[in-house]
């Protein structure tokens, strides 16, 4: 098996403005210790990839400092490893002559020199935030089977209680899993649906003529205009994937996943496969100290925090402080947020390096999280 | 590329680190766990690379498979370069000896060549076994300052406590006029810390005349630094103030555990201007259920607790499962409390398996000493191990 990784790190960026302000989606924080791009780059790993570009679109300062040399997937590597592709302008590349790119497709014909010199037969292409563990040897395995020119990951989900971004693709399938529609959701759309988890996996050479000619007809869709356009005429399949997923497609949507990692079914999925760690930079934190009087119940927590404090149903990361008497209740507070004493929060979501001084009170709702940007001292 | 070191460090790491007994079966001292995610040999290396010193031979030979996966290219300490960087030292077959390492000075002895390679003109020696923050380049200085040939790190212990190191008798200036091993009637407090620097040309000297002397234990303690007084060398006591703990027994590992926590804990790994650093693998977030009751005690990323958990170090991915109380305790990586065990008082190490309702050890105040469970044990469901036990089978 051989094949290439490619990452799409600024996809979705606008879903959560309030988290990709100054950063990309790749690097948005999540599960106490992640950046959503882990989970990406650790599937692709433990699949065996060892060469993975991640196209970059704005913003990715803290992308660059997460990823590093690769180290901490394994991925400084003499040959392969990981290749950051920066927006590249040409007036190939976008809507227009030095423009970036907007689409999918686009951002596809911007990595196609990055794809036409690789020599590995596939190309895993992903979305930063498909949050899952997946193992992406046994798609390409039924890829290969099948003889597809194209294999879509799929997720079965109830469209009326899932977070779908908007301009997911809806895909419909036959029994020998060829896809036979593909759709942008829409709210028309009811009940179980197969929706594509933008994880996908294209024969190389397949994928550089598709977007070839996609590119000299101004197409822009990937999904409306590649697949739906080619249907009849070539070999795409779906591949079901029924472990966890989620994408990121609002604050509430983005508390919700943090939240679901409390379930113990879904931590088993995330995180349980003993073959299939996820990967992330390596902060070197001491462990995290419980002190006399400390009361913590369901809660997730990371490596370098020090809790005096109550603690629940929460999500707590890396050099997190809680001070005596406070009462931290269904939050997410991201690393380095230092709690006082005699604190009282609720459904609050804190960003890196929060300060929240002596005796404040502060919440929110699980609908409509109190949302506190980085670096804010209240 | 190729340039001269100043200073390189030579850790002795082929200890076995008898008196842990069954923590040191399969492993060598150094690489017994400490502190949740720790090994003992991250405490010297961290010094190392905070110090600025970027060479450091480890020289093994007692149990190395663990140790020499653990230290691996030295990437977690940032000792992977290009030219220097850390090197495991194992004894080897030479032209016409092959020899075990037959004493701390017989195993720099043997490695003489792997120092002239650096060019170096200090020698740092070091030991891996205990648990300390230390500043190399102020001592490095201060031998320089001193014009020393040998500058030995002294921390001054309380009286009664003397007669179980080496003790250091020092002039005015503090240089060294006496040395004595373990002495019965100590006239001095300053005990050697095991940490030494030598002017490279003088430990060469005196490590080939040590080596041709058929009598001699071939020990620094023993050997090399009596044989520098006798000489008259300038020999200085460089005094350390801070934590150090010799985690050469079950009690002082314990205890070194346990300084770790409180409010104001006596030892801290979250030092930011010092840190110390280890070989990460990677693991979810602790999980911390909803009957989960954890006072006064660390706790290490993977794991996950549903039972109670009371002044304890629980190292990565340990589980504590409902009902179950750990108290007292040091519980190592992946062990596993089942639901209803109790545990008092004890050092569990990896990979132990305590069975439902099964109760090791005795609440501390009636205990009669630490227990301690080594690697991989099954404890059966219902099983009852006392007080001061050392079990490494069952």
């Amino acid at each position: 098996m051989s094949a290439v990784g490619l990452v799409f790190s600024n996809i979705h960026d606008q879903n959560i403005p309030d988290l990709t302000r100054k950063r990309t989606m790749a690097s948005v924080p999540f599960g106490c210790r992640y950046r959503l791009i882990d989970f990406t780059l650790s599937n692709m790993v433990n699949s065996g990839i060892t060469k993975v570009g991640v196209i970059t679109h704005n913003n990715y300062q803290s992308l660059l400092d997460h990823i590093g040399t690769g180290k901490d997937w394994d991925l400084a590597r003499r040959s392969g490893g990981i290749k950051l592709l920066p927006p590249f302008i040409t007036s190939f590349s976008g809507a227009g002559a030095n423009k970036l790119y907007s689409t999918r497709l686009e951002a596809m014909m911007g990595a196609m020199d990055f794809i036409s010199r690789c020599n590995e037969d596939y190309v895993v292409l992903s979305d930063c935030d498909a949050i899952s563990n997946i193992d992406l040897s046994d798609v390409i395995r039924q890829h290969k089977e099948t003889g597809a020119d194209i294999t879509v990951v799929t997720t079965t989900v109830d469209t009326d209680n899932f977070e779908i971004s908007s301009g997911s693709a809806v895909i419909t399938s036959d029994e020998n899993n060829r896809i036979s529609d593909v759709v942008h959701f829409n709210h028309r759309l009811h009940g179980m649906r197969e929706i594509s988890t933008n994880i996908i996996v294209a024969t190389r050479s397949y994928l550089q003529s598709a977007v070839a000619d996609a590119s000299s007809h101004g197409y822009t869709s990937f999904y409306s205009d590649v697949i739906d356009r080619n249907l009849l005429r070539a070999n795409y399949f779906v591949y079901h994937y029924d472990g966890f997923f989620a994408q990121i497609t609002s604050l509430a949507g983005y508390y919700a996943c943090n939240m679901k990692l409390l379930e113990n079914n879904v931590r088993a999925s995330l995180f349980g496969e003993r073959n299939r760690p996820i990967l992330t930079k390596v902060r070197n934190s001491a462990p995290t100290r419980y002190a006399d009087g400390a009361k913590v119940t369901n809660s997730l927590i990371a490596d370098g925090c020090v809790i005096e404090g109550v603690v629940e149903n929460s999500i707590i990361f890396r050099g997190v402080k809680v001070g005596k008497g406070s009462v931290v209740k269904n939050c997410i507070l991201m690393q380095d947020t230092v709690v006082g004493n005699d604190v009282s929060l609720g459904c609050v979501v804190s960003d890196k390096n929060v300060l929240i001084k002596d005796g404040r009170n502060l919440s929110g709702h699980s609908t409509l999280p109190f949302f506190i940007g980085k670096g804010t001292m209240i | 590329m190729f340039k001269k070191k100043k200073c390189i460090a030579m850790l002795l790491a082929g200890g076995q680190g008898s008196r842990l007994y069954a923590l040191t079966q399969k492993t060598a001292k150094p690489a017994v766990p400490f502190g949740g995610k720790y090994r003992i040999i991250d405490f010297p290396l961290s010094n190392c690379i905070n110090s600025g010193i970027d060479t450091v031979g480890v020289l093994t030979q007692y149990q190395p498979l663990v140790l020499n996966d653990y230290i691996g290219n030295g990437l977690p300490w940032d000792l992977d370069r290009a030219f220097g960087g850390v090197k495991i030292l194992p004894p080897y077959q030479g032209n016409k000896t092959a020899d075990w390492y037959k004493g701390t000075a017989n195993a720099i002895y043997q490695n003489l060549e792997f120092i002239n390679r650096y060019d170096a003109e200090y020698v740092l020696i070091l030991s891996g076994d205990h648990i300390y923050k230390m500043d190399y380049a102020a001592m490095l200085d201060y031998h320089i300052e001193k014009g020393a040939d040998c500058t030995i790190a002294v921390l001054d212990v309380p009286l009664e406590e003397a007669s179980r190191f080496g003790i250091m008798s020092t002039r005015e200036d503090n240089s060294i006029f006496k040395f004595s091993e373990k002495p019965k009637n100590p006239d001095s407090t300053l005990a050697s810390m095991g940490i030494y620097i030598f002017g490279k040309d003088k430990l060469q000297k005196y490590l080939i005349e040590d080596n041709a002397d058929q009598n001699s234990a071939n020990d620094f303690g023993k050997n090399i630094i009596p044989n520098m007084l006798a000489a008259g060398e300038k020999m200085f006591a460089y005094q350390f103030e801070g934590y150090w703990k010799d985690v050469g027994t079950i009690q002082s590992l314990w205890e070194a555990n346990m300084d770790l926590l409180g409010e104001k804990p006596a030892f801290t790994l979250s030092d930011e201007s010092w840190r110390i650093f280890a070989r990460h693998f990677s693991s979810a977030p602790q999980y911390i259920g909803e009957n989960a009751v954890i006072n006064n005690s660390i706790i290490t990323e993977g794991c996950e607790i549903y039972g109670t958990v009371e002044n304890s170090v629980i190292y990565t991915g340990a589980k504590v499962m409902e009902g179950a109380v750990v108290r007292d305790s040091v519980i190592m990586s992946g062990t596993i409390i089942e639901a209803g065990a109790h545990v008092e008082y004890s050092i569990l190490d990896g990979g132990v398996k305590i069975g439902k309702n099964a109760s090791v050890g005795a609440p501390k105040e009636k205990s009669k000493g630490i227990t301690v469970i080594g690697a991989d044990v099954n404890v059966p469901d219902g099983y009852t191990i006392g007080d001061d036990e050392m079990i490494s089978e069952i």
